[in-house]
């Protein structure tokens, strides 16, 4: 599966003295080291599980890394996308990820591909290289890798994260499944998670991003048992790993026995025409954050009802009353629908939400702050922190 | 048995990470999961009663996808996990 070994000069006496440790290991040795060096790995994404994933496969020896990403560093990641540091705020990931690896181990040839991976690009980058590693961040892309890996037959090495939950496998593989096997479709977008319930361990993709390399290392020796048709499962605060079965389904339409996808699709379109729910289409009563202040300052008698989080509240809030978005249901007799209300949240979409059932329940004076708290820290008082 | 309930829908199963529930096959014990928990219900079916593809309900380590789908039997000491898709990043939801 990787380049030939044959092909590959012996590791010159640095070489060996970097890779000593492995070396000495009969799970590797000289002729896995070697296979190493041969090898091409993709990662998409630098970001939370690409940052260790690809420093990890830098250091291991992986001869050629190739490394996706359109994205430039945000303050926001550094809690988690450890590659970067507090001085590449604003530069290109890949700028960013190529300085760190280059330090670690020149020896890698590291190719970047400073692009959004799509279905214009995908086929053509990944038949440069052995295995793929999925480090992307949404459905689509998750879809788009695993098809493309599936058409090149390049195995998929899979990772995904939820706030404190991980997942990893191996997928497309020539004998096991491939992501779509096992979720043949996306969540509609009403349907995933919500940002009140987002957030995410900073460690966690540490630890999912370092099982995917170790995965791609193994498939590299031909050593171990790589996750095929296994889910690894990890629940990073009761510290327990699961493992389920996967299995191959013979109807899968991208690697099955009667395969109808036989080329890359629209993926955007893939995930998002499936939404059962309708979005808010009437014009909804809004209210900005100017005008928020100025009504207030005049002394006016406004209600303002934060349907946010208590942990967010705690960060930063506007004195309003709150009540979180999955409870105002069963809260709503709190409220007098004789009071003009305010309803916000971090930036405008929960809030809409609130007010669409606050209407729908029969209250005429109720309006959504546009820009929630985020736009009133931007434009009215910069004391009030973002998050 | 036991149904383990994932974090991305634990906030609609009054934030238990696990039920536990009397039943003889999987579509009784989920049944009973939504019927305790109507929030559940459309994170988990279609309005059609279906299960959700980028929904897998395994019997302990199997997909019930390859047992009985939802007439796969039930024993006391069976575990029943709910596994959504999940990909990580932000949100996938456009601002909020």
């Amino acid at each position: 599966m990787a380049g030939s070994v044959a092909t590959i000069p012996a590791l010159t006496n640095e070489e060996i003295l970097r890779y000593s440790r492995h070396l000495i290991m009969p799970e590797v040795g000289m002729e896995g080291q070697l296979k190493l060096k041969a090898a091409k790995v993709l990662c998409i994404g630098a970001g939370g599980l690409g940052s260790p994933l690809a420093l990890y496969l830098a250091a291991a020896g992986v001869g050629t890394l190739g490394m996706v990403d359109f994205d430039v560093v945000d303050f926001t990641n550094l809690q988690r996308q450890i590659i970067h540091s507090t001085a590449d705020v604003g530069r290109p990931k890949l700028q960013s990820a190529a300085e760190k690896i280059g330090a670690m181990n020149p020896e890698v040839e590291l190719r970047t591909f400073e692009t959004r991976l799509t279905s214009q690009n995908a086929l053509e980058l990944f038949r440069d290289f052995d295995i793929v590693v999925d480090g992307t961040d949404n459905f689509a892309t998750r879809y788009l890798v695993n098809d493309a890996c599936v058409l090149t037959g390049k195995p998929n090495v899979y990772g995904s994260i939820f706030r404190f939950e991980g997942q990893v496998s191996v997928f497309a593989t020539e004998n096991g499944p491939c992501y779509r096997c096992v979720y043949p479709e996306p969540p509609p977008p009403g349907l995933v998670p919500s940002c009140a319930e987002g957030g995410v361990l900073g460690v966690l993709p540490g630890l999912v991003g370092v099982m995917q390399a170790t995965e791609a290392i193994k498939l590299i020796l031909g050593a171990g048992e790589p996750l095929i048709g296994r889910l690894l499962l990890v629940d990073a605060l009761a510290m327990k790993f699961r493992e389920l079965k996967l299995r191959k389904d013979p109807d899968c339409p991208v690697c099955g026995q009667h395969r109808i996808i036989t080329k890359l699709i629209d993926y955007e379109q893939f995930c998002g025409i499936r939404g059962e729910e309708k979005p808010v289409e009437n014009k909804l009563p809004e209210i900005s954050v100017e005008e928020l202040k100025r009504r207030r300052d005049a002394g006016e008698d406004l209600f303002v009802l934060d349907v946010r989080e208590p942990h967010e509240y705690q960060i930063c809030n506007l004195g309003g009353y709150l009540i979180p978005l999955n409870d105002l249901p069963k809260r709503v007799h709190e409220l007098d629908s004789s009071r003009e209300i305010v309803a916000h949240c971090k930036m405008g979409g929960r809030s809409a939400k609130a007010v669409e059932f606050l209407r729908q329940a029969g209250f005429t004076k109720v309006k959504n702050l546009t820009g929630g708290i985020t736009a009133w820290s931007e434009r009215v008082d910069p004391k009030v922190p973002k998050y | 048995m036991k149904i383990l309930i994932p974090t991305p829908l634990r906030p609609y199963a009054a934030k238990s990470d696990s039920v536990e529930l009397s039943a003889e096959t999987v579509g009784q014990a989920l049944s009973q999961l939504t019927s305790a928990h109507p929030d559940l219900r459309r994170h988990l079916f279609t309005d059609e009663g279906k299960l959700r593809s980028f929904v897998n309900v395994y019997l302990n380590d199997e997909d019930i996808r390859f047992l009985s789908k939802e007439n796969t039997p039930v024993l006391d000491t069976d575990t029943i996990s709910i596994i959504p898709s999940i990909a990580g990043g932000c949100c996938c939801c456009p601002c909020l």
